[in-house]
């Protein structure tokens, strides 16, 4: 894992006392809140329904256990005993006052965490795939670039204050976990024919009111030419995003209103200028950055397999999990789990102080100190001994964490919606835990399914690109629920089409369920999945099941 | 009808403008304009606490009175006023006095 050096503990420490002195400030009346709200935003405050709440940054969704005992501990002294993960691999604290602020930040800063970054108009905390460096089927481990990019975005002077947010993603393999095709920039590390590594760049992807998925701006971007592409394409935005209207300040949108050839052509003549110069990444910059991403050292246990297989026989509620939660790992001998924030009926993404301890001691006990925190709202423990799946499950069953059900349908994304959020028109978590009790009996036999919850346009929740996306909105004082099916945020992304008119908040969970039947009765196969038949089927046949065959043809 | 509200500025807890021209942290105690006159009486009062640091993101909002209690019209006020509806033992409903559930 990546430590801080000096520059790193000087910069976070230094940033801790700037923020302690504003808040001191904000207490006192020196600053007003229109001095300070920017203040407080570049530091991860926001100020939400019931109280202040607290973005953390997780870069690229990695910490240790000390990292993570030290979140549960904030969580039990400045909070009501629980954090949320969110879909950008961060966690959020919803009841700290702002009093306490410089306090939480010094303890974070203790564990080489902070929240710089986490909201505002720059480039936000990147996230990676949460696989990284333990799945098979990558290319790289995408983190070192994730790592220098941090290094390079941190307090970047010339873009501090872009247009509105910005978000890189970066994966290592070519199944896409990390919905990179959604972000403002994502990349996907790759190797040659040559066998060098590189990138291809996606740009001008996004979700929130006019979702699009990103132009491909190069297949193959040679890795020392990294910073100079970023700078190239963030400084076309940073000149000529538009600064009118908020809603069309994205990078999304000026590469749609200017046109993806036009936009890749002046980043193209930009990065000529600034490639070989002082950006060019050298090799030694990235095996330094590379050598605090070493993979643990992996000892040969080769008697897992058939411990499992026993263990299998021994308890059926391992076993599923097994299936579901267990993911092969490079090594022969280890697998990746992933740990579910999604028992039945409960909050996605919510995990208790005690929870994360325990997390914190399997990571510690089986798992080289490594844990994740996916954008899909699951925490991941991605380097494990197959002959220790037994204890850990064990574990995560003590701790309340051993749901099987990853990537199935109760493994919902919701943002926290009205229940919390100051921008949303509709709770989405109350839809997630009915849907969640509703479908958890049948989930095995529906497969794998994304169903994706926002409370407003933000779209925090994906709802564009869930298998089953739902979107609250506000109508009549009340809470109304769009339905979208289709979308996807993998390798073949494609965002969710509206079928019909919204459903009230008593009537959307039994909607999807009409979409949900819908599929298993016209499926060819129980191999055939959701989003398989959706596109074979197209939208039809399940419009008319919601609406009515009427509907349907209009 | 109308009732002021803001957030605390110290931990950002919810609350509104009661009779005596305190910050209440339960919406029933707060003090009802029942004309615009009476309204901008409480904007105004707001105004001056928001420009005396107390308090922040000072608003006017809609309520109507149910069995004699108060009960915001929107949605969003009734969570600001109860807490999370997933979690019933957090914020103000779970406190003693509780608000009106949402």
């Amino acid at each position: 894992m990546y430590r801080y050096d000096e520059f790193d503990r000087d910069f976070v420490a230094a940033r801790v006392v700037e923020f302690g002195d504003q808040v001191a400030r904000r207490l006192s009346g020196e600053l007003t809140e229109d001095q300070f709200r920017p203040l407080r935003l570049m530091n991860g405050v926001y100020l939400q329904l019931h109280a202040y709440m607290l973005r953390i940054a997780i870069p690229y969704g990695t910490l240790n256990a000390r990292q993570m005992r030290k979140l549960a501990h904030i969580a039990r002294t400045y909070d009501h005993g629980y954090g949320h993960f969110t879909t950008r691999q961060n966690l959020q604290f919803n009841w700290p006052a702002l009093k306490d602020m410089p306090a939480i930040l010094a303890e974070l800063a203790g564990v080489e965490m902070h929240a710089i970054q986490t909201s505002g108009n720059c480039i936000r905390n990147v996230t990676a795939d949460h696989f990284a460096g333990a799945a098979a089927d990558e290319a790289a481990d995408p983190r070192p670039y994730a790592e220098i990019l941090r290094q390079w975005s941190s307090a970047h002077p010339e873009f501090s204050y872009l247009p509105r947010k910005f978000k890189v993603a970066v994966t290592g393999a070519a199944r896409d976990r990390a919905a990179i095709r959604f972000h403002d920039i994502g990349l996907q590390l790759k190797k040659n024919v040559a066998g060098e590594t590189g990138f291809a760049v996606f740009v001008g992807g996004g979700q929130g009111r006019t979702p699009i998925i990103a132009v491909k701006a190069r297949d193959f971007l040679p890795e020392r030419d990294l910073l100079a592409y970023m700078t190239a394409i963030l400084r076309v935005y940073n000149l000529e995003g538009r600064r009118d209207n908020k809603y069309k300040a994205r990078i999304k949108i000026l590469v749609s209103e200017t046109g993806a050839d036009e936009i890749i052509r002046r980043v193209e003549a930009e990065f000529e200028m600034l490639k070989d110069g002082a950006l060019a990444l050298p090799d030694a910059d990235i095996a330094a950055i590379q050598a605090y991403f070493a993979p643990p050292a992996f000892i040969e246990r080769p008697g897992g397999v058939a411990l499992v297989r026993q263990a299998r026989l021994d308890d059926r509620g391992f076993s599923a999990w097994l299936e579901r939660n267990v993911t092969t790992h490079k090594h022969p001998d280890h697998a990746i789990v992933t740990i579910s924030l999604k028992g039945v009926g409960e909050v996605p993404g919510d995990a208790t102080a005690e929870q994360m301890d325990a997390v914190a001691d399997l990571a510690e006990r089986f798992g080289h100190d490594e844990i994740r925190v996916s954008h899909e709202q699951n925490l991941v423990l991605p380097h494990v001994a197959r002959a220790d799946l037994p204890a850990i499950y064990k574990g995560l069953k003590t701790a309340g964490l051993a749901t099987a059900n990853a990537g199935l349908a109760t493994d919902i994304i919701a943002c926290p919606g009205l229940d919390y959020c100051a921008l949303a028109n509709a709770r989405a978590i109350p839809v997630a835990q009915d849907l969640s009790t509703r479908l958890a009996a049948r989930q095995d036999d529906i497969g794998d399914l994304k169903i994706k919850i926002s409370g407003c346009i933000n779209a925090c929740g994906h709802h564009h690109i869930g298998h089953i996306g739902i979107l609250g909105v506000e109508k009549k004082g009340g809470e109304l629920y769009q339905l979208t099916l289709g979308g996807s945020a993998d390798e073949n992304a494609a965002i969710g089409e509206i079928v019909g008119r919204g459903f009230g908040p008593e009537e959307i969970a039994g909607a999807v369920e009409t979409a949900i039947d819908v599929y298993l009765a016209h499926r060819l196969s129980p191999g055939e999945t959701f989003i398989d038949a959706y596109r074979r089927l197209g939208a039809t046949s399940f419009r008319e099941a919601l609406y009515g065959s009427a509907a349907a043809a209009a | 009808m109308q009732v002021l509200t803001a957030n605390r500025l110290i931990d950002g807890e919810a609350v509104w403008l009661a009779a005596d021209h305190s910050w209440t942290d339960t919406i029933d105690a707060a003090d009802i304009a029942r004309d615009a006159n009476a309204a901008q009486r409480l904007a105004d009062i707001g105004e001056a606490s928001r420009r005396a640091n107390a308090v922040v993101d000072v608003n006017l909002i809609d309520i109507d009175l149910i069995a004699g209690r108060i009960a915001p019209k929107r949605l969003r006020e009734r969570i600001r006023a109860s807490g999370p509806t997933n979690r019933p033992d957090l914020g103000k409903q779970a406190r003693p006095l509780a608000a009106i559930a949402a």
